[in-house]
């Protein structure tokens, strides 16, 4: 922060993504997925990024986790540049991830033990409280192989939010479970949000469901991975993914989506 | 229930029919002896000691033997899975001398070592080593790079990845390399006990085949069907537990 900004009190951006560049080298070709992005999340935002696949949207989230570092630029996190991922930042990925070998409270307890500070019955209290949250509480000894897949995603959303971060980075993480589920989700990720105050980047290729969860969305354009515009969704919450409402801004957002796809790389988002 | 009761009527069945045969006299009594003569040897091995201290001599063996090879084969599994280098050198060493069967190591054994105690373990040691550490290399090499990038992002590192993710995560495929390996130093002792006679222990291979130089049928099935038991039993104390476990965390795919 410059003396400016601390003399006018300015909060800063919870996340700044600086001119982010990121290649991928495969032995056929040099793949450009990321070219000078730039992006400002507010505290307590939730920012969908939408574009359809191999747009770098997923690449963007796991710089931004700091389980990949850009070719050129820089992500800030409350003003600190990203050395790596930590807890500050959990991520949901669109596999649920977790671990076989432990039950269910043993998987949300995971992140819980790395936590410093926190006694054995604490911990435990907090992974209750959370799989509450998720409405799981009666499977805390389940084994992962029993529950279905939305059960699995709220295990593993959970587990995302027991360390208590202030950022949650979602992968596409409804994508491979069926639409009833999905739109209980939706529901449960917006009570959770405005419950536990946290930003949110999501990443999807389904716009329906960006403009349903976003305060904004961010569409992307592959080839090289690019931002090409921003909507702000001013519905008010909790919305419901079917109303007529959303659909006028999802039809907007899907228009513009279709401009952006090159002719070449044709392929219909959902 | 209804299933032990299935097994335990087929062996009584079993035995009743191999004890009928005997009554025939259609063999000579000396080549197959009746389930009775075996019970009897059994019977008198058990009271006068033999038994006991030649299975005990056995045990000793192969638990020590087996116990080296899972200290050392598991570690090296890591690094095999680890490091490319340690992959290229050690790992095709080990791919190479898994093929050998174990009861091949006993002649080289025992001029390196004699008739002594330090052949019997190096025999169980290679018979069961590379085994556990293939076993273990696979087992990392499968584990879904996604667990470790989830605890990543929870706040584990290196050493901390290693043990509580990747180790158990893998843990389907080192309990099935410890399985085969224990059957490998299993049968290379049985290998070596039968072939080389050594002063400082009687195990139940000498017992077998001092059973074969006295011409005492009774013994050698006897002996067998010990050397049997015990393989069911290590089996149930052994690997049931972790089987148990794999099966009722993992669900049917990999249980």
């Amino acid at each position: 922060m410059t003396v400016e900004q601390e003399i006018a009190n300015v909060t800063p951006e919870k996340l700044t993504v600086e001119g982010v560049s990121k290649w991928f080298k495969t032995r056929r070709a040099n793949v450009h997925a990321l070219d000078n992005v730039s992006l400002q999340v507010r505290e307590g935002e939730f920012v969908c990024l939408v574009g359809q696949s191999g747009c770098g949207k997923s690449t963007l989230l796991n710089i931004i986790a700091g389980l990949e570092f850009p070719d050129g630029g820089r992500v800030l996190a409350d003003g600190q540049p990203v050395a790596g991922p930590g807890r500050e930042r959990m991520v949901m990925f669109q596999e649920h991830a977790l671990f076989p070998w432990l039950d269910v409270l043993d998987n949300v307890l995971f992140g819980l033990k790395l936590k410093p500070n926190l006694k054995r019955h604490e911990r435990r209290e907090v992974a209750q409280y959370y799989l509450k949250l998720v409405g799981l509480e009666k499977f805390i000894h389940a084994n992962v192989h029993e529950l279905s897949g939305g059960m699995k995603q709220r295990v593993a959303l959970a587990r995302a939010l027991a360390p208590n971060p202030r950022v949650l980075l979602m992968d596409e993480p409804f994508a491979a479970l069926d639409a009833m589920t999905r739109e209980q989700l939706y529901g449960d990720i917006q009570s959770i949000w405005a419950k536990r105050r946290k930003t949110i980047i999501f990443v999807t290729h389904n716009v329906r469901e960006a403009a349903c969860l976003g305060d904004r969305v961010v569409l992307f354009s592959p080839n090289p991975g690019r931002i090409q515009e921003q909507f702000v969704v001013d519905l008010p919450r909790p919305r419901d993914i079917n109303s007529v409402e959303l659909a006028h801004f999802s039809t907007e957002i899907r228009e513009a989506l279709v401009r952006y796809i090159k002719p070449e790389t044709a392929e219909a988002p959902e | 229930m209804k299933r032990t009761l299935v097994v335990v009527i087929f062996f009584l069945l079993l035995v009743a029919g191999w004890e009928i045969l005997c009554r025939k006299k259609i063999w000579s009594p000396v080549l197959v002896p009746s389930p009775i003569t075996v019970c009897e040897y059994l019977n008198g091995a058990i009271r006068d000691g033999t038994l006991w201290h030649a299975t005990l001599v056995t045990m000793k063996r192969l638990l020590i033997g087996y116990f080296l090879s899972i200290v050392v084969g598991l570690p090296l599994g890591l690094l095999t899975a680890r490091f490319k280098f340690v992959e290229d050198t050690l790992g095709v060493l080990a791919l190479g001398l898994q093929t050998l069967p174990s009861v091949c190591w006993i002649p080289l054994a025992l001029l390196w070592y004699g008739q002594t105690e330090g052949a019997m373990l190096f025999v169980v040691v290679m018979g069961s080593l590379w085994s556990i550490l293939i076993a273990t290399d696979n087992g990392v090499r499968t584990v879904p790079p996604i667990y470790a990038r989830a605890a990543r992002t929870m706040g584990s590192k290196r050493l901390h990845t290693w043990f509580k993710v990747i180790l158990p995560a893998s843990l389907p495929f080192i309990v099935s390399g410890m399985k085969q390996g224990w059957g490998f130093a299993w049968r290379s002792l049985m290998g070596a006990e039968i072939y080389v006679t050594i002063l400082t222990g009687f195990g139940l291979g000498h017992l077998l085949h001092y059973g074969r130089e006295l011409n005492a049928m009774d013994q050698v099935i006897g002996v067998m069907l010990v050397i049997m038991l015990i393989g069911l039993l290590a089996d149930k104390i052994l690997f049931s537990p972790w089987e148990k476990f794999l099966y009722r965390r993992w669900g049917t795919e990999q249980g």
